[in-house]
């Protein structure tokens, strides 16, 4: 260690705190622009309530594990019941909805869904004896943990979410040790049921996304509408970019949604290749100091939790950028750190957050040899 | 059991040593993905980037294609037959007007309009999306138009802009000759897949000189480059690139004159054809009855058009040059000029009694009382048919139809027109090819007095009269140029051409038949040939009264001085009657061209008879056909501005008065161009 820079402020994970501070400061500044050059619009916001969930991230840190441990059931069962206050609220209104309105804010209990089944899965798989892991107690009970809220927020109806939630429990159970055959054989049942689930499972607009994802041309102005100006933003972008505030997609409003879902198109068109580049960097640093929490973890719990919040956070980084890079079908899934918007940055947060909480017992575990 | 046989025991290590693997795998999917991405990335960006450059830019800047001004049409003077009208319109742009209502209401007031046009404007701001403007209206008055200028502070989203519309300023009588304009149909789309044929606005010549010249008139449009949102608003204006107007052409034609042949026809139908000797010049084409091109080139009403299209004197037929005619008796110099040829004596004389039997038929001469002896000049003057019938048998027609053809009866001329209708000239060959019957000796004398097969139109008699006038092989022409074109000599010796030119004058000058067709002036004598066209047989009609259609056509042609010929040309008066109706027309068309005071005092005395100019007279039978029809008919829009020099027969006259001590007649003419006095009624 450092003896020059005081123990508390070394002591900080400064490899994921400075990409994360950069990607939030560059977000600030890409929804400044996307505001037309306004800050009060959506960067003051955006940094304000970055802010306030990094204190958040820092009170999660003095978190002790075992009450982590004992809480992980409960805060689950309390998110699944919002998630059926919110159907429930949506109707009696008469209309689908996704949030739950509390007065003073207005959360979205799906996106808090998402660490908390990671958080829950962690905690039945910590729970688990290892000689059940190959057997059908291993899988039941987290299938359960898993299709509960996956249903509920499908009814709403969010397939990205729902999919987001699949997909973080899905990596807690692979990364559990549950047998790979498994995961093969619900893959093969995956490419059986995609089509079917296609035809039977989406609403018609739904389906309409997925077809103009695998060909946005065939209706320029309609759906395909979204990715082809997003590819347009990016493609006319190069190099280095039309330069701060001069991007004509955004400004100009032919990109939809520049400031939320497609705001990586919006810095892509103002900040070209390079700019793509340095988003894509400071993820990885970020996702790869998490792996490495995880891994330098000696408990099993926390392991799993770790991995689990990394994740999620990757899980909307790699579907946003395919979204908007014409890889994927748009979804509706922001980019974290960047995009606008008070739920997406909570979720990741709390992952930050718990990240940070596990690198912090992670130093006062008992050096292993392996480590 | 068999399951747990096979498997290993998991322990805490078997699980870690899984978890690391496993992550490890997670690490390098999520490795791979962000590689992808990046690649992903660099591939739009860097190697598709000029694609996505242009697309971004199309999106951005939205294009309007200013209309480019169309060219002048010129006449030999260089006065506009086709000129621009400074055009003032308003329109509204809906999105641009937030009380659209209240808007259109002080509008309505400004422009006149009534309560019910006012609604209709209402309904459609309402259904206008975008940025698309509404036409308020078109053909205001400056007085409206600076009205609305200066309201407009109060008038948010309302246009006010000049445009041009085309305005032929003597309307009718270069119809025929011009043509007219209109928006591209579909089908000159799909020829010339220029965007500016879809611009709103934009005319392309649709007939006549205006379709021949469309390339050469149309010039380049201008364009207004503008940033706009993906709604359509405009951010700004980026540039704006000036249109270039399209080239003038200068055509052979005088205005005046056109206009007077046109106006002197009057109630007839017909058309007048003038020449000028020495280069061929086509300085009037006049055929009438003809359209307003100015309405038509407005977007002509549907009751107009079919006013027109039921007139049984076709105004919308070009006369000139559409229009076949059996040439009559005006073949009967040319016919002379063949028999010179062939070595028969002019002075030789035949017998007319009245009629020549031909095989077991008579041929009647128009006079059935005879002409006695008659020799070529006679023949000619007194137009005896008996004299072309006899010697007609003696040559035979090959040697007539080579000469007709070669004094420009069914030829092509190569002038730029639309269409020519090129007539007949039969011969034996012709005729057997045609009707697979041999010649027969009453074919040849039907052709010789210009009946039977033989048809022309009115542009080759005209051409026939100058080279009969010069002895030149005169080609018409029609765009002006400074080159004095020479022409081939026809090989007609001086004592022959001056014989049948004095024959000419005497049909005009001396005991012909066309004694009132002497010109009012001293020193300038016409000679001229007529022609009477039986349209139906004797027995149906007498050719001079009775149902229109059965009347004989009225046809001359003339030239003057008949010393030393000047202008030549053909006046050709459908169901006139006879000649009669055609060589006053020429006289005072050559009246004009000499002393145009004096012409005009003639074309006064006429439309004063008439009531009215040609183009007034339209007017008022659009009117009343509109009337029938149970139309409204809105007068004409005024126009104010006198900025054009003006092309009306009356413009000569202002132009003589004003140099009446110079008797330089080339000045008068440069002069008149630039006379832009009014005061003469139109």
């Amino acid at each position: 260690m450092n003896r020059i820079v005081p123990a508390p402020i070394a002591r900080q994970p400064w490899a994921m705190l400075v990409p994360l501070l950069l990607l939030v400061a560059f977000g600030g500044a890409v929804l400044f622009s996307a505001a037309g050059g306004n800050f009060d619009a959506f960067a003051k916001g955006h940094l304000i309530r970055f802010s306030l969930f990094l204190l958040v991230a820092a009170i999660m840190v003095w978190f002790p594990r075992d009450l982590v441990k004992f809480m992980a059931y409960p805060v689950y069962g309390v998110v699944v019941l919002l998630l059926v206050a919110v159907e429930a609220v949506g109707a009696m209104g008469g209309g689908s909805q996704r949030w739950l309105e509390l007065g003073f804010m207005r959360i979205q209990p799906s996106e808090l869904m998402k660490p908390a089944i990671v958080l829950a899965l962690a905690h039945f798989y910590s729970t688990l004896p290892g000689g059940m892991v190959q057997t059908w107690r291993a899988l039941v009970p987290a299938g359960a943990l898993i299709a509960v809220p996956m249903a509920l927020v499908l009814l709403q109806p969010d397939l990205g979410t729902s999919l987001a939630i699949a997909f973080g429990g899905a990596v807690v159970m692979f990364l559990a040790g549950l047998p790979m055959r498994w995961f093969v054989g619900a893959g093969a049942a995956a490419a059986v049921a995609v089509p079917l689930l296609y035809f039977f499972g989406l609403k018609e607009y739904q389906q309409r996304r997925v077809t103009t994802f695998l060909d946005p041309e065939s209706d320029p102005l309609g759906s395909g509408y979204h990715i082809t100006q997003s590819k347009i933003a990016i493609g006319s972008g190069g190099v280095s970019g039309k330069g701060f505030n001069e991007g004509s997609q955004s400004h100009l409003n032919y990109l939809p949604e520049p400031h939320t879902d497609f705001v990586f198109a919006t810095m892509a068109e103002e900040w070209g290749f390079l700019g793509g580049l340095f988003v894509l960097f400071a993820f990885g640093m970020i996702l790869k100091w998490g792996l490495g929490v995880a891994r330098r973890s000696n408990d099993r719990f926390a392991k799993l939790l770790a991995a689990g919040m990394v994740a999620t956070i990757f899980f909307y980084v790699c579907i946003n950028l395919m979204m908007v890079m014409g890889l994927a079908p748009v979804v509706g899934i922001p980019l974290p750190f960047m995009s606008h918007g008070g739920s997406s940055m909570m979720t990741n947060m709390i992952c930050i957050g718990t990240l940070m909480m596990v690198n912090g017992w992670n130093r006062n575990q008992p050096k292993t040899g392996i480590y | 059991m068999r399951k747990k046989r096979r498997q290993t025991p998991v322990t805490s290590n078997t699980l870690k040593s899984r978890f690391d693997r496993r992550s490890f795998v997670l690490a390098s999917v999520g490795g791979g993905i962000g590689t992808l991405l990046a690649v992903r990335m660099g591939y739009l960006s860097i190697a598709e980037n000029e694609k996505y450059k242009t697309e971004s830019e199309s999106n951005r800047v939205n294009l309007t294609l200013i209309p480019p001004r169309r060219g002048w049409l010129l006449d030999r003077n260089g006065a506009p037959l086709a000129s621009n009208r400074a055009d003032f319109r308003v329109d509204i742009i809906p999105e641009r007007t937030p009380d659209a209502e209240k808007t259109l209401d002080t509008l309505g007031e400004l422009l006149g309009y009534e309560p019910q046009k006012i609604q209709d404007l209402k309904d459609s701001v309402e259904d206008a999306r975008g940025f698309q403007p509404v036409e308020v209206g078109t053909g205001l008055t400056f007085d409206q138009f600076a009205a609305i200028s200066v309201r407009l502070p109060d008038l948010p989203g309302v246009v006010p802009q000049r445009g041009f519309t085309r305005f032929y300023p003597t309307g009718p009588s270069v119809g025929h000759l011009i043509g007219y304009v209109g928006p591209a149909s579909a089908e000159e789309y799909e020829l010339d897949r220029n965007p500016l044929l879809i611009t709103p606005g934009y005319k392309i010549g649709k007939d006549g000189l205006e379709k021949q010249f469309e390339q050469e008139l149309r010039g380049v449009p201008g364009a207004r480059r503008v940033e706009v949102t993906a709604s359509g608003r405009i951010v700004r204006d980026l540039d704006t690139r000036r249109d270039v107007q399209g080239d003038p052409v200068k055509l052979t034609i005088d205005g005046p004159l056109q206009d007077y042949a046109a106006r002197r026809i009057g109630l007839e139908s017909g058309s007048v054809v003038v020449m000028d000797c020495l280069t061929g010049d086509l300085l009037c084409m006049a055929s009438m009855p003809s359209f307003d091109p100015n309405s038509f080139s407005d977007g002509i009403g549907r009751v107009e058009y079919s006013m027109l299209r039921e007139d049984e004197r076709v105004p919308l037929r070009n006369k000139v040059l559409k229009g076949l005619y059996p040439p009559a008796s005006t073949v009967k110099p040319m016919v002379g000029m063949s028999f010179l040829k062939e070595g028969i004596d002019p002075e030789e004389t035949v017998f007319c009694g009245g009629g020549l039997r031909v095989g077991n038929r008579v041929f009647r001469c128009w006079n059935r009382r005879g002409h006695g002896h008659v020799n070529m000049a006679k023949g000619i003057y007194q137009s005896c048919d008996v004299y072309f019938y006899h010697l007609a048998q003696r040559t035979g027609m090959d040697p007539i139809a080579a000469m007709a053809r070669r004094y420009g009866m069914g030829q092509e001329f190569p002038i730029p027109v639309t269409s020519q209708f090129y007539g007949t000239v039969p011969d034996p060959a012709w005729k057997q090819k045609k009707y697979d019957r041999p010649w027969a000796a009453f074919d040849t004398v039907n052709a010789t007095i210009g009946q039977g097969y033989m048809l022309s139109n009115p542009l080759q008699l005209a051409v026939m009269a100058t080279r009969l006038a010069t002895s030149k092989v005169v080609m018409p022409r029609l765009v002006l140029n400074d080159k004095v074109p020479n022409f081939e000599d026809m090989g007609v010796s001086d004592e022959h051409k001056l014989a049948v030119r004095k024959a000419m004058s005497d049909v005009v000058n001396g005991p012909g038949t066309a004694r009132r067709g002497q010109l009012p002036i001293s020193d300038v004598l016409m000679a001229g040939k007529t022609g009477t066209a039986q349209v139906v047989s004797l027995t149906k009609s007498d050719g001079r009264s009775g149902p229109w259609k059965y009347r004989d056509h009225g046809l001359f042609i003339f030239f003057a001085p008949y010393d030393n010929p000047r202008y030549a040309g053909a006046v050709v008066i459908e169901h006139g009657g006879g000649s009669g109706a055609a060589y006053p027309i020429a006289r005072d068309v050559m009246t004009f061209m000499f002393d145009p005071g004096k012409g005009m005092d003639a074309l006064r005395r006429y439309e004063s008879q008439w009531g009215g100019t040609a183009q007034q007279r339209l007017e008022r039978k659009y009117a009343r056909y509109a009337a029938e029809a149970g139309e409204d008919v809105l007068p004409q829009p005024t126009r104010d501005e006198e900025i054009f020099a003006r092309v009306d027969a009356e413009a000569r006259m202002v132009a003589e008065e004003t140099v009446e001590e110079t008797a330089d007649a080339a000045i008068n003419r440069s002069q008149n161009v630039d006379s832009t006095s009014a005061g003469t009624p139109r």
